[in-house]
């Protein structure tokens, strides 16, 4: 595939990501961010976000496992996890996130457990496709080109 | 008023402390600030903050405390010490209760965006919080640097936050809802939404006096 069709694919499949309700526009301010002087930004942050939420979805599983369960904190774990889907711009998780906390208020085990099976399906397709995402990008630099706005 | 901001900034050098739990907005606000022209030092509790200020007796100053702080813009929802409480003690410290303080939060509760305010807070952020948000701030930090005593000071702030307001094209999209008690109109279109806030605010204090 050449450099313009890499391109093409790159903007074709960004714009879908948005049109799908998969990202938002704090998306577009992050990128907005980016400059030669840290031109890995972007990446650097979604990482973190990775990292964090995996660890908050692991926290959870563990959480609705116990006997007695802590919806004090599991609330304030699913808060984390929405603002930091929030500040990347991760709109369906974070969407999901905020009926997960409706269900901790009222300690509704099913409702919760329902909601961390959805915000773990819904992350894994953020990452998979934010991944994706990054390796085109990646390629069209490898083939000497720019990322288009 | 942008002009007037980046000559001001060439010349002087904010160092902000940006105080924040999440590993994800410490590097966003970073980038923010950096991109603003500031100098930044990222923590990530209300503890943390206190021992770079110098502030935690029971540590020590560590060492930490030879940049001035010129502004500390903190998370609200942090677990130990809340951005509410760390603004309390900074507000009631006398070395540091003349630090501008800026509160950011994801929720959007006119009772905590109240008693912030009340606390002495500059501005209640909405989180995400975007540039424009930062660079209003920083020009409102820039202005407050340039007016002399506690009273003028809050008279010319809003006296430029006037002039912003009207001469403003980039508006903040910090969705803050008006009080109802408010004396304005409540139009969540204007430019610049954080005005009423402001004017709520000064009103409050006008009224006072």
């Amino acid at each position: 595939m050449d450099l313009i069709q890499l391109q093409r694919q790159l903007v074709d499949y960004r714009t879908s990501l948005y049109h799908e309700g998969f990202l938002d526009e704090q998306f577009t301010q992050l990128q907005s961010l980016q400059d030669e002087n840290n031109p890995d930004f972007v990446v650097e942050v979604v990482s973190l976000f990775f990292e964090d939420s995996e660890r908050l979805l692991n926290e959870l599983s563990k959480a609705l496992e116990q006997q007695i369960i802590d919806f004090k904190r599991m609330d304030a774990q699913v808060h984390q996890l929405k603002g930091s889907s929030s500040s990347i711009g991760a709109h369906r998780v974070q969407k999901l996130c905020i009926v997960f906390r409706n269900y901790c208020e009222v300690h509704n085990v099913e409702g919760c457990l329902k909601c961390l099976q959805q915000v773990k399906h819904e992350y894994g397709i953020i990452k998979t496709k934010l991944e994706s995402m990054f390796q085109l990008e990646q390629q069209i630099l490898n083939a000497g080109g720019s990322i288009p706005v | 008023m942008e002009v007037a901001g980046e000559v001001l900034a060439s010349e002087f050098q904010l160092h902000v402390l940006a105080v924040d739990d999440s590993h994800v907005d410490r590097k966003v606000i970073e980038k923010l600030l950096k991109i603003s022209s500031c100098k930044v030092t990222t923590v990530e509790s209300g503890a943390r903050a206190l021992q770079f200020l110098g502030l935690d007796e029971e540590k020590g100053s560590l060492g930490f405390n030879g940049l001035k702080v010129n502004l500390i813009m903190t998370d609200y929802s942090m677990p130990g010490m809340t951005g509410y409480e760390l603004l309390k003690k900074i507000k009631r410290s006398s070395a540091f209760r003349e630090i501008p303080v800026v509160i950011m939060s994801s929720e959007n509760i006119l009772t905590r965006i109240d008693s912030c305010l009340e606390e002495g807070a500059e501005e209640f952020l909405v989180k995400p919080v975007k540039l424009s948000d930062v660079k209003r701030v920083m020009n409102d930090c820039i202005m407050r640097g340039e007016t002399e005593g506690n009273n003028r000071r809050r008279v010319d702030k809003r006296k430029f936050e006037d002039d912003n307001h009207a001469s403003s094209s980039s508006s903040s999209s910090s969705s803050i809802p008006s009080s109802p008690s408010s004396p304005l109109p409540s139009s969540p279109s204007t430019a610049a939404t954080s005005s009423p806030l402001h004017s709520l605010k000064r009103a409050k204090l006008r009224d006072h006096n």
